[in-house]
């Protein structure tokens, strides 16, 4: 057996792969990246986020034998998670960044470069640093990119004056940075997204850490979110929070009301609806959403700007040996959200795992779970167990629900640290 | 060493290990399971600043038995009685066992 193979080309050895032997592709490649002396495949998870990190370590956990290789561009990674207390000044940056010693440690190949093209016939990803890397699965989980020039003045490089902040990192210190020069009795207007878009609850809890550092530093300011929907996540525990918290700081505009954005003018700092212009001294301006640039030059999404995924194994309806995972991927009723990207990247790694094992792969359930602050010592959550029926994620019913309305403040204490803990442990169990 | 050799050692472990491989890489018990970790700790584990409770020290037993607690309504709390309700007794116990420590 090694005496024959040893006399094999190249080209016959990637015919060996095609045919399905386990071959550890990655060695192959020229740039090879490294890997141990005994690999069961390669799989390439792309994005180093909470999908794309939970489908590494999940992937080496299921089968330590795989080679694993995940391309990230960024050395640390900030989260979306947390990233509205570092608005409110209730967290610090520091907090919410993480590097990927831990991930390297957990026995994944972190390459921090760009996909440059993918060719999905001959199973290779270019990367922009010159790097060719064959893969045997290739796991996408890119997040999500914005739908520029919806409405009149929107063009892309108003994120510099209206910040969207729905990227974490600098844009979260932009707005935070706004908020904090803002006079005293300043208004912060907010153009929250329509359906659907990462973290429903997320507009909804920065506007609440916004009227809380309000309370603090500038008594006499009001925020008005003009809303492109007519109903959000957690809506009457929002508006319950935001009465005991803050009075009428907060305005809701629903979109059928006038909060349907028609034009902004970031210099002006006005945003102009169906009910007539808003003036702001900050304007965080959340746009339409879509899947991260990489699906779209990939071909891996549809009309919808998302991924049509096979919902029970994340496998794209796109392109073969290509899953997509995350914000990016169309696996509603789940929401867009950390924890559900985290919980993809299970469900993705262990079916990857038992399909190339040659196993039956499992029709697993999948979870999601968001907590929101609405102050410091207030949090509400929701949460859903998911089942998959028929081949379709569908939410079971006794498991949804969101936080009980009229709760003790003791309660709502309590899910302010469970807040805090989850994000404790789930930064932990995929960058830890 | 050059590339060849490299591939072609493991390439030969990994035909001639095949057949042995009896056991399921993962099971259906561990993957529901895993679905804890995410507030409860990697592996059921403590992590630092947690305050989410970690499962792995509970005997098995205790795990299902408050799980299943939680989702009959015998049992208050914030956020369990709504993900207990997500699953049936036998998944209960393939998570627990999983999770918790095994009894004699």
């Amino acid at each position: 057996m090694s005496g024959q193979a040893i006399g094999l080309k190249r080209r016959d050895l990637l015919k060996l792969i095609a045919a399905g032997v386990a071959v550890p592709s990655a060695m192959v490649a020229s740039g090879c990246v490294s890997t141990g002396s005994k690999t069961a495949g390669h799989i390439v998870v792309i994005g180093g986020g909470f999908g794309g990190g939970s489908a590494a370590r999940y992937l080496k956990r299921y089968n330590p034998d795989l080679a694993v290789t995940m391309i990230e561009p960024k050395t640390s990674y900030i989260t979306c998670p947390g990233s509205n207390w570092v608005i409110g000044g209730e967290a610090k940056m520091a907090t919410i960044t993480h590097d990927y010693k831990a991930v390297r440690n957990n026995g994944v190949t972190v390459v921090h470069d760009t996909v440059k093209s993918v060719d999905t016939t001959a199973k290779t990803l270019q990367l922009a640093g010159g790097k060719t890397l064959n893969y045997d699965k290739v796991v996408v989980s890119p997040g999500i990119d914005f739908k520029w020039n919806e409405i009149e003045g929107a063009t892309p490089d108003i994120a510099a004056k209206t910040p969207h902040a729905w990227k974490a990192g600098d844009q979260t210190l932009l707005l935070r940075k706004q908020l904090q020069a803002m006079p005293e009795d300043g208004t912060f207007i907010m153009v929250a997204p329509p359906n659907p878009f990462r973290c429903p609850p997320g507009p909804y809890e920065r506007a609440s850490m916004v009227a809380h550092y309000m309370t603090q530093y500038k008594p006499g300011a009001r925020l008005i979110i003009l809303d492109q929907k007519d109903e959000f996540s957690k809506q009457a525990l929002f508006m319950q929070g935001w009465k005991e918290n803050y009075g009428e700081r907060i305005q809701w505009i629903a979109k059928t009301d006038g909060g349907e954005a028609v034009g902004i003018d970031a210099d002006k700092k006005v945003v102009r609806t169906t009910l007539g212009s808003f003036e702001g001294d900050v304007i965080n301006y959340i746009p339409p959403q879509k899947a991260g640039q990489l699906a779209q030059d990939m071909g891996l999404a549809d009309k919808s700007g998302f991924c049509p995924i096979n919902q029970k194994t994340f496998a794209s309806k796109q392109i073969n040996d290509v899953y997509v995972i995350g914000d990016a991927a169309i696996a509603s009723p789940m929401p867009k959200s950390a924890h559900s990207s985290t919980s993809h990247g299970k469900i993705v790694a262990a079916n990857i795992v038992l399909e190339m094992a040659g196993e039956p792969t499992i029709a697993a359930k999948n979870v999601n779970t968001c907590y929101s602050l609405i102050a410091p010592d207030y949090g509400i959550s929701v949460a859903a167990v998911f089942d998959m029926v028929d081949g379709e994620i569908e939410r079971i019913e006794a498991s949804r629900g969101i936080s009980r309305m009229d709760a003790t403040r003791q309660e709502r204490r309590l899910e302010a640290n469970y807040a805090r803990g989850w994000y404790r442990s789930i930064t932990d169990e995929v960058w830890g | 060493m050059n590339w060849k050799t490299w591939v072609v050692i493991p390439t030969w472990l990994a035909l001639t290990a095949m057949p042995a491989l009896a056991e399921k890489p993962v099971s259906r018990g561990e993957l529901l399971a895993n679905s804890c970790f995410s507030c409860h700790g990697y592996d059921g584990k403590a992590v630092e600043d947690a305050t989410i409770p970690p499962l792995a020290d509970y005997p098995a037993s205790i795990l299902i038995e408050q799980m299943k607690a939680f989702r009959d309504g015998e049992r208050d709390g914030t956020m369990m009685p709504r993900h207990a309700g997500g699953y049936s007794d036998e998944e209960i116990e393939l998570m627990g066992q999983y999770i918790g420590k095994q009894e004699e």
